[in-house]
């Protein structure tokens, strides 16, 4: 027992001297950094760094197989757009960054926290890996791979993830950050909607368990009954079923004015087709994850009249550069657009491109280093900055797309493939997070 | 010496103690209670007061979406049950079999509505599916007999379970490799779209031909497997397997026959499904796999007859049982508790009766 407790001391006095000596390092080292100005040598996280000529390595962990690919990947041909018009021209060759080619490293975070937490473990073994872009589905990202990224200093910037406590104060991870809406302004809009333009009084909710849904109902429900109005059901079902008759009649008992079901497009089409028949007078809602070319071709006539909430891409076609030059040079590489998030995905590789050349400090061999805290905070500084999306400020939560402007659409009038002509949306509302409850 | 007078008398204690019947006491506890609590949320639900309470048109809706799905639950447990009691083994790659007509039928549907033939010559075209979803489902059915479980007939009863889960990991990612993984629309004629009423109750045309459909299949079932030669080979193999063959049936051949069964009803549930739900996915087998099989559990497996009630009733539990016994409680969205309740029903019978509700009412080791 002696000996023991002894070593118990040596141990201490040993660490403590090692931690001792590294803070003297770095307090020494601070004036001698590159020639960047920038002091990387004191990072908590440590530094990246790239010798001369090799690429700077990013990563991507989004749903890139399964029924979900068209999300992950129309978000993947944003970024990588992002790296083509580096040097300032969409030619289909990536352009340079501070001299290094940008290479890029794919994950799939496979839309499930299984695939989040694979994904993002694979990626944070990578010492080369810079960031991450991703992750696609709020449920790969939220106390998966937002923790393991966080864990070792890695910034994960998502293009898609919606899920109010991503950014929230109990839940938001220090490198966590996205340029996608947060859905407390979205199910604030759908709330407003149904209560101003739809005269609802009464309203029900659907949600599949997943952050997203779950998340998008509450801040639904939250601001339709802030707004006067009385949620008589939230209910819940399991993504994988087929018959959800017995449950919409059990809604339909409640009689709804609105029934508002964010749900993904399989178990989205089903309801769609099955409150058709069950509940005919009730107005039927849904957001971006049923948003859909698939769900008008699963739920055919089903669609009519079915309003469906979504980032309102009219907002990017304002400025010709969505228009003119982004949307056709991906058509040139990649064919028709399946989601609407390449913006988004577009957007945060530019934001992340900015501050790694503000923190990059360029060394005389032509290396360069990269902190990782630096890196961070530079992005999280982001102020003003104007995306196609939007201007792109991020709070010190991780939104950084703070003023956000979301579309109603009616179908089959859906500004998707397949959906009918004119797909403006219904009504159009802007809110920040300071506006919304 | 002088201390085994009372070491005797404890031991007698002891073993008194231990020879009563604790499993079945245990059990009846169990039972009782959750009989208790079935009850109470039935008489609670049922005396809500009246704003609160469940409208009469609502169970009558529900008991047709019950019987609808039930009906599809009970063609596929059929199967589930045709093999066990042939060869006692649990086939886990049927819900893949009835996935495979679907599917494969789809792509059918898909050209005819393209084509027009769907809705010009409905009748036909419907004729059509079923023979191609029959085709597929029977086909899946034979392979799996012929390459998965035939090889394995002697083996000890847990491998061909293995290997029947492994063929239905293989049947779902081979339709995903080769058709891809994001859910395809199914066509429905228009001579289906609607509803009509009957006695008063609103049933939309798809539920009857549901119905119907599911109904003949079982009828004409229960005739082939009673009145047929081939029907009566297949009863005696299921009683003795080794006793047939010295009577001078080929096992081999009634086992096949058995599978192609299965196949058609497989078949027949996979067009009715799918005009349902208007929609096909390579995992669409799985979750109506598992509540078949659970079906054919309640019903009791191995025999027919237990089969399509076990279908109908679970059908029937699906759509009823959770508005009817937990609202009463105040559980808010009793809906998603619905697998939980089904499971709970299920261990229910299997305490009272663990042979099923017409099985033969003892415990069969699987």
């Amino acid at each position: 027992m002696k000996r023991r407790s002894w070593l118990t001391v040596v141990a201490t006095v040993a660490v403590l001297a090692l931690v001792a000596s590294a803070c003297s390092n770095d307090d020494s080292g601070g004036g001698s950094g590159g020639g960047g100005g920038t002091d990387t040598t004191s990072d908590e996280f440590g530094t990246v760094e790239i010798a001369a000529g090799e690429p700077i390595n990013i990563g991507t962990l989004l749903v890139i197989s399964g029924a979900d690919a068209t999300l992950g990947l129309d978000s993947q041909h944003g970024a990588e757009l992002a790296a083509d018009y580096l040097d300032g021209t969409f030619d289909a060759t990536p352009g340079q960054l501070l001299g290094h080619d940008i290479k890029w490293t794919h994950e799939d975070d496979l839309c499930s926290a299984e695939g989040g937490q694979a994904g993002a473990t694979a990626l944070a073994a990578d010492p080369s890996i810079v960031a991450v872009i991703g992750t696609s589905c709020s449920s790969a990202a939220l106390g998966v791979a937002d923790t393991v990224t966080s864990e070792k200093g890695i910034l994960l910037f998502s293009p898609s993830n919606t899920n109010p406590a991503l950014t929230g104060e109990e839940a938001h991870q220090p490198f966590y950050a996205r340029t996608a809406h947060n859905d407390r302004i979205q199910g604030a809009i759908v709330a407003e909607f149904a209560l101003n333009e739809q005269g609802a009084t009464t309203m029900a909710t659907i949600h599949d368990e997943s952050p997203y849904t779950q998340g998008l109902t509450a801040a639904a429900a939250v601001n339709f009954e802030a707004g006067g109005g009385t949620v008589s059901v939230q209910e819940q079902i399991n993504s994988e079923d087929t018959d959800f008759k017995p449950l919409l009649r059990s809604i339909a008992e409640g009689n709804p004015d609105v029934l508002y079901a964010p749900v993904f497009v399989a178990a989205c089409s089903l309801i769609l087709k099955q409150a058709a028949d069950i509940m005919p007078d009730v107005t039927l809602m849904a957001s971006d994850g049923c948003l859909s070319s698939d769900t008008l071709k699963l739920a055919g006539d089903a669609v009519d009249g079915v309003f469906v909430s979504g980032p309102d891409v009219t907002v990017f076609q304002e400025g010709d550069f969505y228009s003119n030059e982004f949307i056709p040079a991906y058509k040139d590489q990649y064919g028709d657009p399946t989601s609407v998030f390449h913006a988004h995905a577009f957007d945060a590789a530019n934001v992340l491109f900015d501050a790694i050349e503000q923190v990059a400090v360029e060394n005389d061999d032509g290396s360069l280093s990269i902190g990782r805290t630096a890196l961070r905070d530079a992005v999280f500084a982001t102020s003003g900055y104007e995306g196609m999306t939007g201007i792109i400020t991020c709070t010190e939560l991780g939104d950084c797309a703070t003023d956000v402007t979301i579309g109603i659409f009616e179908g089959p009038n859906w500004p998707v493939e397949g959906g009918a002509k004119p797909d403006d949306p219904v009504y159009s509302d802007t809110k920040s997070l300071d506006d919304v409850a | 010496m002088a201390s085994s007078g009372p070491a005797r008398a404890v031991d007698t204690q002891l073993s008194g103690f231990a020879t009563l019947p604790w499993r079945k006491i245990i059990l009846g506890i169990l039972g009782a209670t959750i009989s208790f609590v079935v009850v109470v949320g039935a008489f609670k639900t049922l005396t809500l007061p009246q704003a609160e309470r469940y409208s009469g048109d609502f169970w009558v809706d529900q008991v047709v979406n019950g019987l609808g799905q039930g009906a599809i639950l009970a063609l596929i447990a059929l199967g589930y049950t045709l093999v066990y009691g042939i060869l006692r083994m649990i086939n886990f790659a049927h819900g893949e079999v009835f996935m495979a007509g679907s599917f494969i039928s789809f792509f059918f549907a898909d050209a005819y509505l393209e084509s027009g033939f769907l809705n010009n010559q409905p009748y036909t075209a419907l004729l059509i599916l079923f023979v191609v979803s029959i085709a597929a489902s029977t086909l899946v059915a034979v392979l799996l007999e012929r390459i998965a479980y035939r090889p394995l007939r002697n083996a000890p009863r847990l491998v061909p379970l293995i290997t029947a889960i492994g063929a239905s990991l293989f049947l779902q990612n081979a339709f995903r490799g080769f058709f891809g993984a994001q859910p395809r629309g199914y066509p429905l004629p228009d001579i289906l779209r609607g509803s009509i009423e009957l006695f008063g109750i609103k049933v939309s045309k798809v539920q009857l031909l549901v119905f119907i459909t599911a109904i003949v299949a079982m009828l004409v079932l229960q005739a082939f497997v009673n009145r047929s030669r081939t029907g009566r080979s297949m009863r005696a193999v299921a009683e003795d397997s080794e006793i047939a063959s010295l009577m001078g049936i080929d096992v081999d051949r009634i086992v096949v026959i058995t599978f192609v069964v299965g196949g058609i009803l497989a078949g027949i549930a996979g067009v009715l499904f799918a005009l349902t739900f208007e929609q096909v996915q390579f995992t669409m087998g799985f979750k109506p796999g598992i509540a078949a099989f659970t079906a054919a559990v309640l019903g009791g497996i191995g025999s027919i007859g237990g089969a399509a009630l076990g279908g109908f009733v679970l059908g029937l539990l699906q759509a009823m049982g959770p508005p009817l016994l937990l609202t009463g409680f105040g559980i808010p969205s009793p809906f998603s508790l619905k697998d939980a309740f089904v499971f709970l029903i299920l261990i229910l019978v299997l305490v009272f009766r663990p042979g099923g509700l017409l099985g033969s009412g003892e415990a069969e080791k699987v």
